[in-house]
């Protein structure tokens, strides 16, 4: 399933936040979304995924979920939003409980997640006990639970340190290469976006317009830290963001 | 050559502000204000009509316990209690989630109960005595209506602090309504509707008391009034302890009520 956004714009009180953006997420590619704070990126992102609704423009999705999605469009959100008084398989079940799947369908589809995010061993672990990292995993082990057509990650990593931050790429690389997954990933981080991205969308500070679309062409799986190519990517990013970041750092300082 | 320097350790400045438990202190104090009031009474520094000895109410608590008329008072009080409470905790808690839940719903009735709440409820207990009887009837009622107010004000306050962040997951895994609030909103608010529950039961045994010694032939409350009445200071504190006592046990049920239900807590 594709989907398409068309024309989408967005005021806040008369201030607009987004302005005219027209954006296709192909089917099978992470599509990363770029931009300095306060651009609107995280607004877009619950627009595309229904929280919230646009002034002007629409989101289509075109074609048919996979067989089997529960929830087609499918948030991992960066404060990780686990229930805290339901353990980790708990976390997961939740999200199963309103199919009216058998039991037996839940067990199976929530051991098969805990599986593929090596969270097995915590299954029974409260929220509390898990470290960020692990509790982003059980985030991604919940939302891979519902079989998306498109994942919608919010600055998934930006709550965590950067060695976790690191760990949690490689697992994301890999639950990707195993099986290619649709995605829709906001974040600030640029490093991030040159790892996961097959397309790296840049937008301006406020009101958010498209800047440029990258494209990477490299294979996940090849992309590592420090890769020339990705670091030239890296720059080119960072020179496009470079102006708009200090424009926006001191709009805030004036507001 | 080197030179003498001037060395010091470097003062310790930070520390305090953070609660510690520190066992056995509050009981320590009860025991030591105890022995102070023993002591003054028996030195006689503490007149007799100012307060009682100790072991004197202890020992009517124990010839009430002996005689049998320590449990004709507690059963009917601890009926009153537990049923006028149970009443009010249940519409209290059930409308305040929603009024947690419902704008107009909100709308409406935060003023009226803002309007309740200041309300001395045993004023109105002529008026229950009319509206519910004599009995039992009005004593539930005013119990009943005393802890509705508190509990419906702290469980829309636990409602609307439920983490929206939460209820967006719900929302954006396509939870149906009914299961956003039952396993979402309602566990969420559980902590703050719990902590209210304290409150509440606290104002149940001060309206018990109240509406016993309105009329009622057995109770606590009317104990205390006959032993006022006659200046029985005896027997008044013998009361006394019992209330505190069980003031003591209601917040201990629901402190381990916390225990069990909240471990998910840090």
């Amino acid at each position: 399933m594709d989907l398409r956004i068309e024309n989408l714009t967005h005021r806040y009180g008369g201030m607009a936040v987004l302005s005219d953006i027209d954006l296709t997420i192909p089917e099978g590619r992470i599509v990363c979304i770029v931009g300095p704070s306060g651009c609107g990126k995280s607004t877009l992102l619950r627009m595309i995924g229904g929280l919230e609704r646009a002034d002007e423009g629409t989101v289509l999705q075109q074609g048919t979920p996979p067989a089997g999605c529960l929830n087609p469009l499918t948030y991992v959100f960066q404060d990780f939003a686990l229930l805290p008084w339901r353990n980790v398989a708990g976390n997961i079940a939740l999200v199963l409980e309103d199919h009216g799947l058998p039991r037996n369908d839940q067990h199976r589809i929530i051991a098969d997640v805990l599986a593929r995010t090596s969270l097995t061993d915590f299954a029974r672990a409260l929220p509390r006990q898990l470290s960020g990292g692990m509790k982003q995993r059980v985030a991604i082990a919940r939302a891979l639970a519902v079989n998306p057509a498109v994942m919608l990650l919010d600055e998934p990593l930006s709550a965590l340190d950067a060695q976790t931050r690191e760990l949690l790429m490689d697992d994301l690389v890999q639950l990707w290469t195993r099986q290619p997954f649709t995605a829709v990933y906001v974040t600030h981080n640029l490093a991030e976006a040159v790892r996961l991205g097959h397309r790296i969308v840049v937008l301006s500070r406020r009101p958010g317009k498209i800047r440029e679309i990258v494209e990477i062409d490299m294979p996940l799986q090849d992309r590592h830290a420090g890769d020339d190519t990705l670091d030239a990517h890296q720059a080119h990013l960072w020179q496009l963001m470079r102006q708009e970041a200090e424009a926006a750092d001191k709009e805030l300082a004036n507001a | 050559m080197r030179e003498t320097v001037n060395e010091s350790p470097v003062p310790f400045r930070g520390g305090g502000f953070r609660p510690i438990p520190v066992r056995g202190a509050g009981l320590g104090l009860f025991v030591l204000l105890i022995l102070l009031i023993e002591w003054g009474t028996r030195a006689g520094w503490i007149s007799k009509l100012t307060l009682p000895r100790p072991s004197d109410v202890a020992a009517t608590l124990a010839q009430l316990y002996k005689t049998g008329l320590l449990w004709e008072h507690m059963v009917p009080s601890l009926t009153r209690l537990a049923v006028g409470s149970a009443l009010g905790i249940t519409a209290g808690i059930g409308i305040g989630v929603l009024i947690g839940l419902f704008s107009l719903i909100r709308a409406g009735l935060i003023p009226l109960v803002a309007a309740l709440f200041p309300i001395p409820k045993i004023a109105l207990l002529p008026l229950f005595v009319i509206w519910f009887g004599i009995d039992e009837g009005s004593k539930y009622a005013l119990i009943a209506f005393g802890t509705f107010t508190p509990t419906v004000v702290s469980t829309y306050g636990a409602v609307d602090n439920v983490d929206r962040t939460l209820i967006r997951m719900g929302q954006s895994f396509g939870l149906k309504w009914w299961s956003i609030v039952r396993k979402i909103v309602l566990p969420g608010a559980l902590p703050g509707i719990l902590s209210g529950l304290r409150i509440s039961l606290s104002i149940g045994i001060i309206l018990l008391v109240a509406a016993e010694m309105l009329g009622a032939q057995h109770g606590i409350g009317a104990y205390i009034l006959e032993a006022g009445s006659l200046y029985d200071l005896e027997r008044l504190f013998a009361g006394v302890v019992i209330l505190s006592a069980l003031g003591v046990l209601t917040s201990t049920l629901i402190g381990l009520a916390e225990k069990r239900l909240l471990v998910w807590r840090n």
